[in-house]
């Protein structure tokens, strides 16, 4: 078999969306992780230097390709995979079959991965392209994330976006996170209790983080 | 539980042949005795049409004691009705109460056309078992029965699996169309035994390829399928087949 035709049968793909997620799941450890100095509220000392040392190291800015990789990837086969399972009913039921038997959001995986991907082009444009622009995609100086964050959210509908944004992942890894295992091959009952719960904490947790910090600056928790 | 009768609006989905365009009909059932079956049911709202010189509604049957898979009913947004573990031959009117209108439509999926009326052609499941849901065992006489010792928990998890009847209520349940609970219940029950262990690899390979090809969905699990599943058939079986897949397809050297 060739990998061009596992990675493109039914079970190949999930395996490729499941895998790139649980890499962007840990991605968003670290994020939130060095995000979270804003609340030192010591003026963004702190959170700058984490963000120096993400936007100067060699090693960080190679591991940040293949972020972006992991990106592409789940997008695009989530994407193939939403619009192929589409087509597989042509003629639809009359009565709806609805909540009968699975969530709402389990069924909306496609459309809460599309805000979120709309989200992302936004908070990309605030941050990150700037910011990679104004070192020459190389090593060249950065700009003050700190002083750019405050800016930003002094607008209420940037906190809105954000705030949507953060919502739209929460639902999305509520299913995500746990049906990841499952498409990796997970059936130990033991081991699936605890990774559903697991699960759910990080789905609304971490995205609750991410959230409160627009909110902090927008409110002046922080200055 | 008491008898008692009832009067019935059904819209049933009505349909010549495979190429026509469909529709909804509606009849009204009069006097219709809780203790009827779903399908007897039918039978008399059929007997009705035919001694009115009309066509009587096309569906598919056979054992109508929930073994064989034939029965297959979407009942008012629902796979094989409103009861847990159930098929629709078993599904009884007691489940409706006088005044009811019930919505009838055949399982709806590109790989399951319907044939007529609520007929659907089933035999892509058929295919996807040809591919590769067997075991290769030389015939002659019979091997002594507990000649190969199994563990007791694998057996139970196997034999679990291999009560699927094959109704399709699954794919007629997911959003995506997907027959991965069908097919991860066929591929399980041979992946736990020994008996199937020689064959595990080209199994799980050759049948994910012939339901791609029939044109069934990838699974999401949101576990609707599970949710009918009149044999109460486990989604931790399609956790299974996706390892026993990528197991099977990162080893193999061909190509
Ligand atoms: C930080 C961002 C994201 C994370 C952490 C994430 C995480 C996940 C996880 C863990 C899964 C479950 C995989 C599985 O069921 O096997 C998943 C599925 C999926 N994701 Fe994402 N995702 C993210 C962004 C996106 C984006 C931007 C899109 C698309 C536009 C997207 C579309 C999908 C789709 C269509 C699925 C498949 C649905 C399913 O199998 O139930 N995701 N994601
Ligand atoms: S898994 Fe359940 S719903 Fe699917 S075909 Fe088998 S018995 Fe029917
Ligand atoms: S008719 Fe055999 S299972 Fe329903």
């Amino acid at each position: 078999m060739k990998w061009s035709e596992i990675f493109t049968s039914s079970v190949g793909k999930k395996w490729i969306i499941a895998l790139t997620g649980l890499f962007l799941i840990t991605f968003l450890i670290v994020h939130a992780g060095l995000n979270a100095c804003i609340w030192v509220n010591d003026g963004g000392t702190m959170f700058n230097a984490g963000a120096h040392f993400m936007g100067s190291t060699v090693v960080i800015r190679i591991v940040e390709v293949g972020l972006m990789l992991g990106f592409v990837l789940h997008i695009v086969q989530g994407i193939m995979l939403e619009i192929q399972n589409r087509r597989t009913r042509k003629i639809g039921y009359a009565v709806a079959m609805g909540n009968k038997g699975s969530k709402w959001y389990s069924r909306s995986m496609g459309l809460l991965g599309t805000l979120i991907l709309i989200f992302l082009v936004i908070h990309l444009s605030h941050f990150w392209i700037p910011n990679r622009s104004n070192q020459g995609w190389l090593l060249g100086e950065e700009i003050n994330l700190y002083e750019r964050m405050k800016i930003t959210f002094q607008e209420l509908w940037v906190v809105i976006v954000y705030v949507v944004g953060c919502i739209s992942l929460a639902w999305h890894l509520l299913h995500g996170f746990q049906s990841a295992f499952r498409t990796i091959g997970v059936t130990n009952k033991k081991y699936l209790k605890m990774l559903n719960a697991l699960g759910t904490g990080f789905s609304i947790i971490v995205p609750f983080v991410f959230a409160l910090m627009p909110i902090s600056f927008y409110l002046g928790w922080i200055k | 539980m008491e008898n008692y009768n009832m009067n019935l609006t059904l819209k049933v989905w009505r349909q010549k042949n495979s190429a026509e365009k469909g529709g909804f009909q509606t009849y009204q059932v009069k006097n219709v005795s809780s203790e009827m079956s779903f399908l007897e049911m039918i039978d008399v709202l059929n007997e009705d049409l035919i001694n009115e010189g009309k066509d009587p509604i096309a569906f598919d049957h056979d054992c109508r004691e929930g073994i064989c898979g034939m029965c297959s009913m979407y009942i008012n947004g629902r796979p094989h009705g409103p009861w847990q573990n159930n098929t629709v031959c078993q599904l009884h009117m007691r489940a409706y109460k006088d005044g009811d209108t019930i919505v009838v439509e055949p399982w709806r999926a590109n790989a399951f056309p319907v044939i007529k009326d609520l007929m659907v052609d089933r035999s892509a499941f058929d295919r996807i078992i040809q591919a590769g849901g067997y075991i290769s065992v030389n015939t002659g006489s019979p091997v002594d029965a507990n000649a190969i010792p199994i563990e007791k928990d694998k057996a139970d998890a196997a034999f679990a699996a291999a009560a699927c009847i094959g109704c399709g209520a699954c794919v007629a349940a997911c959003k995506n169309s997907s027959a991965m609970l069908f097919l991860s219940a066929k591929a399980s029950h041979l992946a736990l035994l020994p008996q199937g262990a020689p064959e595990r690899k080209s199994r799980a390979l050759a049948m994910v390829a012939q339901m791609d090809k029939e044109g069934f969905g990838s699974c999401t699990n949101t576990g609707a399928c599970e949710a009918v599943c009149p044999k109460g058939i486990s989604i931790e079986n399609i956790a299974r087949l996706n390892r026993e897949y990528m197991c099977a397809a990162a080893v193999s050297d061909k190509g």
